[in-house]
């Protein structure tokens, strides 16, 4: 997903979210459902960016760990994490994936003309894993590129 | 046009037409003067083009017609079961399936096919029958039927139409043969409220031309599951039918008492009449034993009785925890009528393998000739069943290992006779039930395989060190090696589609194992060993550092104490005498970094696969449980002593363990954890 692909439709609906210091925005089409957090099953052996599974309605689904790929540090323990359960395509065929947020915070429709590209210079982020990024209420607004980070775990799962 | 329900029933059942047909072709190679396989092969063309006319695909009847026609030569003894004509026959076979999909036959190879079976004759003799339309070679019925045109008349009796009579495919039918002028009279037809729409009140007349015979027209009624009736009319002069007559039934006997009498008198279609006795006994025998039931359905079925199965293990879990003894007695009920369930829906989805076997003699019988290597094909336990996902996925990687065994393994007859071996090789496949695995074996005695030579290639090629010491076992394993297939090898039959690898790798992702045995100059092996069903499995559950996993309970050979004096790791090695016999282990809690110190009794599964034994250690053995089994996602594909999940009684998941992956661990012995597929995104975390 490019930033120009998404500026394709003028507004965008997002779920924004809290992930250590960061705040990110999910495209709510991809979200299936929030859940409160689940007993998770460690993974022997996977990756740091996958490393638990847990049971979502009698399905085995992979816990990801956004903060791996996006680089970003800092836990936060209040007890308002939840888990996001999405859709996403990996290697082009829809699989659910849940990744954890250390907080929700709401559902907004923004203007996709809001959303900049990233700075591919002096950027604490890796560009390539995210769409881009807006001014939101209490700061910047991260896009992360779903597909892209999901696809590049996959391609490392399988040389593995 | 017919809806897509229907035409997907009739495919299905014309897909087993025709692999009833092509089985029968190739037994007729191997015998071909057994009539009763001519026969049998007859039958099943004349219901490929009953079914095809009758389902509207017009071009298939004629096709098939044609091509019937031509065998019926052979049923009458004027033509000689020849490799040339079963040739032919499998060339038009294969064009059945085109001829259903619509496919345009651009190449005019379906003409070719036709020309060439009409053209087989015995030696010379000029046949009666000359010009393209050998139609009227029908020999065995033709007798005293008369071969001028024929004026006929024909209705539908009783509730035809209720009992699901089609009256435009006979027509269509008798349309295929030549009939011309067919004109339905509606005198007989009531007005409308007084319509019974069971009866069919219309009656047809046509003309059938010359060299027709009353059998053949009889034909066209073969599929009609009603009582009809078939009147001969007097031919009038100017051709065409004068409606002014009275009653035809009437007419006829006046008119012309040598010929006419009813041709023939009602017949229930079902039990009466010779030809529609031998099509409807087969069909009326499969379907009082069978029913098709969609395999979408089937999944469906398996999916719910999954989620079944995983309930059951919360409520038993729940009615533990109450220790309430009614509700226990009913979660025990469940329990037992859920394990009927789930038995009940996996015997369901097992296919014999015989559904396999058809295309693989095939595949065998043309490769053999076009390779001038001659090979009998031996098929043992075609009825060893497997689950049908299993069987679907088989396929490929049985093709290429046949393929594998006459292309490489097989010798020429002169190379054969040179080693003192009968010129004729001898390719086996067997299926045979093991525990809960199937064993499918391919055997050649062919010339075999040279570790020295393997060995050497593998070295050059980098996969092993020149100095590795490694067994024959090792050794055949090594053909497996993505890369290892090299340019010298391939011709224009192995070369292409999958390798080694990919065979290997579907088998693995089947949760099953390959091996190679071979010998030298004798011939070589190749077994496969599959799990019985993919979707449940009765698993041991175990514990370790507090977390949970299964183990396939069909490879679990036993279980033992770990003694107190191999608690902690030796230098030597972690080794287990078990009566005499020295089994490796392996510690899964530094296997996979679990958390926290071992109790101070530990247990060891022996796990086994084949001949080959391992240890697992666990902390504490759980039980066993009905695990269903989950697929893990692509994202953990990386993670190979893990094959799947499943979901626990109380609702948290459990790791399904990878035997096969952990029995290669423990008979290399590495003592560290595995390695740990890092972040995926190194670059980014640091």
């Amino acid at each position: 997903m490019t930033l120009e692909e998404v500026q394709k439709d003028a507004q965008l609906t997002l779920v924004t979210m809290a992930l250590g210091s960061q705040t990110l925005a999910i495209p709510a089409s991809a979200l299936r459902e929030i859940l409160d957090p689940l007993p998770v099953t460690r993974v022997p052996g996977a990756a740091a960016f996958v490393p638990h599974v847990v049971n979502v309605r009698g399905s085995v689904v992979p816990l990801a760990n956004l903060k791996i790929a996006l680089g970003i540090t800092g836990e936060a323990d209040d007890g308002r994490s939840r888990i996001l359960v999405l859709e996403v395509a990996l290697d082009g065929e829809p699989a659910l994936v849940a990744v954890t947020a250390d907080a929700v915070y709401e559902v907004a429709t923004i203007e996709t003309g809001l959303i900049e590209r990233i700075p591919e210079t002096a950027s604490i982020w890796p560009p390539e894993y995210l769409v881009g990024l807006y001014k939101g209420p209490t700061g910047f607004v991260l896009l992360p590129d779903l597909a892209a980070i999901f696809s590049a775990q996959t391609a490392h799962a399988a040389a593995a | 046009m017919i809806d897509e329900e229907t035409a997907a029933v009739f495919r299905e059942e014309l897909r087993d037409l025709v692999d009833s047909l092509e089985r029968g072709l190739l037994d007729l190679k191997a015998a071909p003067a057994d009539m009763a396989l001519v026969n049998q092969v007859f039958r099943d063309l004349h219901t490929v083009k009953g079914s095809g006319a009758m389902f509207g695909y017009a071009e298939l009847a004629g096709f098939i017609h044609r091509f019937e026609t031509a065998f019926d030569r052979v049923r009458a003894g004027e033509v000689p079961v020849t490799a040339d004509l079963i040739r032919l026959a499998l060339a038009a076979r294969d064009e059945i399936p085109r001829l259903v999909e619509g496919q345009a036959d651009t190449e005019g190879r379906r003409a070719a096919i036709l020309d060439g079976l009409a053209a087989l004759r015995p030696e010379g003799a000029e046949a009666a029958a000359g010009g393209a339309d050998a139609v009227a070679a029908d020999t065995d019925r033709a007798g005293a039927d008369a071969v001028g045109p024929m004026a006929l008349e024909f209705r539908l009796l009783g509730p035809a139409l209720g009992l699901g009579a089609r009256p435009e495919a006979v027509l269509a039918e008798l349309r295929d043969i030549g009939a011309v002028d067919i004109v339905a009279d509606l005198a007989e037809v009531p007005p409308l409220d007084q319509l019974d729409p069971d009866q069919c009140m219309i009656v047809w007349r046509a003309l059938v031309p010359a060299g027709i015979s009353e059998a053949q027209v009889e034909e066209a009624f073969i599929f009609v599951d009603a009582e009809w009736k078939l009147t001969r009319l007097p031919v009038a002069d100017g051709g065409g039918f004068d409606f002014g007559l009275e009653p035809a039934e009437a007419a006829a006997p006046a008119q012309d008492a040598g010929e006419a009498a009813a041709v023939a008198a009602p017949v229930v279609a079902a039990q009466a009449g010779p030809q529609a006795g031998v099509q409807a006994a087969p069909m009326a025998a499969h379907s009082a034993a069978t029913i098709r039931v969609s395999a979408e359905r089937l999944d469906a079925l398996m999916d719910a009785v999954g989620e079944l199965v995983i309930v059951e293990a919360r409520l038993t879990e729940l009615a533990r925890q109450s220790r309430d003894a009614a509700l226990m007695t009913t979660a025990e009920q469940i329990t037992r009528l859920a394990a009927g369930l789930r038995d009940a829906t996996m015997t369901m989805r097992m296919v014999p393998m015989r559904s396999l076997v058809g295309r693989f003699r095939r595949l065998v019988t043309e490769l053999s000739d076009r390779l001038a290597k001659p090979v009998t094909f031996a098929v043992l336990g075609e009825d060893t069943e497997l689950d049908k996902t299993v069987i679907e996925k088989l396929a490929d990687p049985l093709v290429h290992v046949l393929r594998n065994a006459l292309d490489h393994g097989m010798e020429t007859p002169a190379h054969r006779q040179d080693s003192g071996k009968p010129a004729t090789g001898v390719i086996e496949l067997s299926a045979e039930h093991a525990g809960a695995e199937v064993l499918i074996r391919v055997r050649d005695d062919g010339r075999g395989m040279d570790p020295a030579k393997i060995r050497a290639k593998a070295v050059a090629q980098g996969l092993v060190a020149h100095d590795a010491v490694l067994t024959e076992a090792q050794i055949f394993g090594l053909v497996f090696e993505p890369g290892f297939s090299t340019a010298t090898e391939v011709t224009d039959l192995s070369g292409r589609g999958v390798g080694m690898d990919v065979v290997r790798r579907t088998i693995e992702s089947l949760r099953g194992a390959i091996e190679i045995d071979s010998k030298l100059g004798q011939g070589t092996t190749v077994t496969l060993r599959l799990p019985l069903t993919l979707a449940i499995i009765e698993g041991l559950l175990v514990e370790v550092g507090g977390e949970k996993y299964t183990l396939p309970m069909a490879a679990v050979h036993e279980i033992v104490a770990l003694p107190q004096d191999r608690a902690e790791p030796k230098r030597t090695g972690d080794f287990l005498d078990i009566r005499g016999r020295f089994v490796p282990f392996l510690r899964l809690r530094s296997l996979f970094g679990c958390a926290g110190a071992a109790p101070a009794e530990q247990n060891v599964v022996i796990v086994s696969a084949g001949e080959q034994r391992v240890g697992i250690v666990v902390d504490r053995i759980v039980g066993t449980n009905q695990t269903v089994i989950k697929q893990m996602s692509k994202l953990h594909a990386g993670v190979r002593a893990v094959s799947g999940a499943t979901i626990l009684g109380d609702g948290s998941v459990a790791l399904i363990l990878d035997v096969g992956h952990l029995i290669g661990l423990g008979r290399t012995m590495p003592v560290g954890p595995v390695a740990v597929a890092g972040t995926g995104f190194a670059e980014v975390a640091a």
